[in-house]
């Protein structure tokens, strides 16, 4: 019967979903998440861009369904690799999972849906993270939106706020060349939450370029502009520096003028970027036919019709494990993993 | 004889300060054409401009200077502007152009 157990690792919105599509075909999947609840990031987030839904309101969905269907789900409990030998739905095939103390955990398939990590932003020490006071990520303005304490260090409300995109992304430097896609939206949305907080303050946000590709994202960028008068100025801020009265000083060429230009703010918000997970490598040695893309991010076996896939029969990918995605696509793949991997139980279709 | 021209020189200071500049006249021109809040710098204003293409006239830096607060000679330019209005049919935001020439001249004569 272990055969028709799909493991499916990781119970963010990708695995969530994977588990909800097999147990609706009649399948027996199972979750395996290392934290104390399911939800991945989800459960951090205050509310979701572009709609402003309640995060909340979609991670109940979610696990409420998770129960409804009887998944099985196995808490604080971490997946070490791929475990292969005898035993597996075909032949040469994965037959489940290694857990700690390599305790085997057997399947016919299995799903790997284990996110991704967010970048550390003191990594880019210029711009002062856990240096100076009220300089901010956008995973803090969550937190902060969540208690519903969004506030300088002091407690008092920023005046001045600047969001700084791309920080961890598109940079060398800290080798991330690639787009987390989701942190321009990320950023518009919070600017305009600190908007209805904070009506008088002036709101800044430095890009380099804006990427809202998503249905109904440059409407929003257009009524942050509009409405909600947030500034955007097309530059990559060089650095933060503390000033004499303890507020912060920002460097940049206004690209779009070509002049430098700086200024002092109370708040910076630093628009972290999606990082590959550090598991990845891990996972990947595990088994024959997984492979990192250069980014570090799990690379499927096309970006088209095996874009759930991975190179290795028995083993399929969903959500942020290979690229950065937003949660509904995380959802999209989800489901899709789900299906294909039924489909190789019944047939040992690879694809 | 002048001393040579190395082509360096004390130039005004480049550099734009956010706290010195005062925001309030441009905050004053996006209230009165509050869609001007919107552009996005595209350029589709100077590339269709006629005095642009006939002079160094660039509609898209002034009005962009003028939303950093950088005011001095933004009304000397505007007069450049013919008002033909061919800008405003090219902008991508909807954004009433000439009401911003106009506004520019009317709120920021004195710099
Ligand atoms: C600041 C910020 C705001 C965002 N806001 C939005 C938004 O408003 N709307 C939107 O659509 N998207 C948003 N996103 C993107 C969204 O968070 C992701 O799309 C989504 O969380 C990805 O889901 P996932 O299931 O792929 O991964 P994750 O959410 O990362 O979940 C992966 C899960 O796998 C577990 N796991 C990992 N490795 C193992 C292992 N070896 N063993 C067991 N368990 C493991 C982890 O503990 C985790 O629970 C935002 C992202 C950021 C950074
Ligand atoms: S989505 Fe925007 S902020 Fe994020 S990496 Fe891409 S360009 Fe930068
Ligand atoms: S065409 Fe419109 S959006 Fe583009 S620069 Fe000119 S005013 Fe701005
Ligand atoms: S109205 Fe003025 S700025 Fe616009 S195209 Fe005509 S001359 Fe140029």
């Amino acid at each position: 019967m272990s055969s028709k157990r799909i493991v499916v690792i990781g119970g963010g919105p990708a695995g969530m979903q994977a588990a909800l599509s097999l147990a609706a075909g009649g399948l027996k999947p199972v979750i395996v998440e290392r934290a104390g609840e399911l939800g991945g990031k989800l459960k951090e987030w205050h509310r979701l861009f572009p709609s402003m839904t309640e995060a909340n309101e979609v991670l109940t969905r979610l696990t409420g369904e998770i129960a409804e269907a009887g998944v099985e789900v196995m808490l604080h409990t971490e997946v070490e690799g791929i475990a292969l030998g005898e035993g597996g739905a075909h032949d040469g095939a994965p037959n489940g999972v290694v857990l700690a103390e390599g305790k085997k955990l057997p399947a016919g398939a299995v799903i790997v849906a284990s996110g991704f990590d967010i970048f550390d932003a003191r990594q880019k020490e210029e711009y002062g993270y856990h240096v100076y006071d009220n300089v901010f990520t956008t995973v803090d303005i969550e937190r902060m939106l969540n208690g519903d304490k969004v506030a300088l260090s002091d407690g008092t409300a920023p005046r001045r706020i600047a969001f700084v995109h791309c920080v961890g992304s598109r940079d060398e430097k800290v080798n991330q060349r690639h787009c987390s896609k989701v942190c321009c939206i990320t950023a518009v949305k919070q600017a305009m939450e600190l908007r209805e907080r904070f009506p008088e303050a002036e709101i800044y946000s430095f890009y380099m370029d804006i990427r809202m590709f998503g249905p109904g994202y440059e409407e929003l960028y257009q009524q942050a502009q509009q409405e909600s008068h947030i500034n955007f100025i097309r530059g990559r801020v060089s650095e933060a520096s503390p000033t004499i009265d303890g507020r912060i000083q920002i460097k940049a060429e206004d690209t779009l003028v070509g002049r430098p230009l700086k200024m002092s703010v109370d708040m910076v918000v630093l628009a972290v970027g999606m990082k590959a997970a550090a598991g990845n490598e891990k996972l990947a040695a595990s088994c024959d036919g997984l492979s990192l893309a250069p980014s570090g991010f799990l690379a499927p076996r096309d970006m088209f019709t095996g874009c759930v896939s991975s190179g290795a029969a028995g083993v399929f990918y969903a959500g942020t494990a290979t690229a950065p995605k937003t949660i509904g696509e995380c959802i999209a793949e989800g489901a899709m993993a789900a299906q294909r991997a039924a489909e190789y139980l019944k047939s040992g279709a690879k694809r | 004889m002048g001393a040579v021209n190395f082509g360096y020189g004390i130039s005004a200071a480049r550099g734009m300060d956010l706290d010195r500049n005062d925001l309030g006249p441009a905050r004053e021109i996006a209230d009165e054409v509050p869609e001007f809040r919107a552009c996005i710098a595209c350029g589709g204003c100077t590339a269709t401009c006629t005095a642009g293409n006939l002079t160094s006239f660039n509609f898209r830096m002034v009005h962009t200077l003028v939303r950093r607060g950088e005011y001095a000679g933004a009304y000397r330019e505007m007069n450049k502007c013919m008002l033909c209005g061919k800008c405003r049919l090219v902008c991508p935001r909807g954004i009433n152009t000439r009401g911003v020439v106009m506004q520019i001249k009317r709120k920021l004569g004195d710099y």
